[in-house]
């Protein structure tokens, strides 16, 4: 991880690493990812926009839920092994309590019509926080290399999301091409960055 | 509810799972609704739904989906059990993974590695948003509901929190 003109605050203690983790899962409603990048790029700097990017796609090409990917590599980035855990066991403590407490709940109350209703307006709402993120993370990427971005995230886009591709070919596929441009080109973004 | 002698076989489905999960845990519910439904018989169809959608609902990471399958298995040492199964495998994956990325982190080629893989992964957001909203919006409001949600957290610094506090009340008063 190259060190940023504008440096993170202090690393953090395993208790805040805990404490604010902690304070992103719960939240979190719709998935973590929105609550994620917003603790970790706007409110404790611990990554740069950037940094955010490069970790979330080592994530996503990794196994295992993203954010709690996530969690382990900011958590072991500042204070190694035992960092991450502290991470970690804040991303899914207390989301794991409060959502087994939920389904006891709901078991209980789901034909109460208010319940249904509140449910009912969330899930939409949730899911335009995603869209609207990955609006938000895609303008600067196209803003540097259209030629690159524009092609290839609107093919996953629409392979995976309309499509309905398992995830596995379309990363198969994605990646190379991703790559492949991005290397015959490498010449220019590297100018692109020096000017 | 408690069933202990379950619980082996539940962490072994869910680590398993774990291993899978490449693109997060939604990418895994077709295969665990198979394993918890169809393979061991542990719910029906139906609860699996039910579960499915309060994990939704709940704060927290896609993965707490986990937690509640478990408890619906196993009670609390279920969900206990099947938690740690879907993110320990997947955890020192990535714990080892990010040592090998940070030792090649002044070559050159990284560079243009990040950015082929930057366009990857933001399609991959934006696609699990499109299938969030298909799954969510039943009706022309309900969409209207998401496309101001995107566009409220895309063009100003609004908190999130706000947002959806917004939508359970438009939810509460039936207009959604």
């Amino acid at each position: 991880m190259s060190v940023p003109a504008t440096a993170p605050p202090a690393a953090p203690t395993h208790a805040q690493l805990f404490l604010h983790f902690t304070w992103a899962g719960v939240r979190g409603f719709g998935g973590v990812f929105v609550m994620g990048r917003r603790m970790l790029v706007e409110e404790t700097r611990w990554l740069t926009p950037e940094e955010f990017i490069e970790v979330l796609g080592l994530c996503q090409f990794m196994p295992g839920p993203n954010i709690v990917n996530v969690s382990v590599v900011v958590g072991s980035r500042y204070r190694g092994w035992t960092g991450a855990l502290a991470a970690l066991s804040g991303i899914l403590l207390a989301p794991s309590v409060i959502a087994v407490g939920l389904a006891a709940a709901y078991q209980r109350f789901s034909a109460v019509p208010m319940v249904a209703h509140v449910m009912g307006a969330l899930a939409p709402a949730a899911s335009g926080l995603v869209l609207g993120s990955a609006i938000k993370m895609a303008m600067p990427v196209l803003a540097r290399d259209r030629v690159l971005a524009l092609p290839v995230g609107l093919g996953v886009l629409i392979a995976a999301g309309f499509l309905h591709w398992p995830l596995v070919p379309v990363l198969l596929v994605a990646a190379p091409v991703g790559l492949a441009i991005a290397w015959a080109r490498r010449d220019s973004a590297t100018e692109l960055e020096a000017q | 509810m408690s069933d202990l002698s379950r619980l082996p076989s539940l962490g072994a489905q869910f680590a398993v799972l774990s291993l899978l999960a490449v693109g997060g845990t939604n990418a895994v519910a077709p295969e665990m609704h198979r394993q918890m439904v169809e393979v061991s018989h542990w719910m029906s169809d139906r609860d699996f739904a039910q579960m499915f959608a309060v994990a939704q609902a709940a704060p927290g990471p896609n993965l707490i989906v986990a937690s509640i399958v478990g408890w619906r298995v196993a009670g609390g040492w279920g969900a206990l059990v099947a938690t740690l199964a879907m993110c320990a495998p997947s955890s020192i994956g990535v714990y080892v993974a990010w040592g090998l990325w940070r030792k090649v982190q002044d070559r050159p080629w990284r560079a243009w590695v990040q950015a082929g893989i930057a366009p990857v992964v933001i399609g991959l957001i934006g696609a699990s948003g499109f299938l969030l909203a298909k799954g969510a919006d039943e009706n022309g409001r309900a969409m209207v509901l998401t496309a101001a949600s995107a566009a409220l957290i895309w063009r100003t610094k609004l908190n999130p929190l706000w947002i959806l506090s917004g939508a359970a009340i438009l939810g509460a008063a039936g207009l959604v």
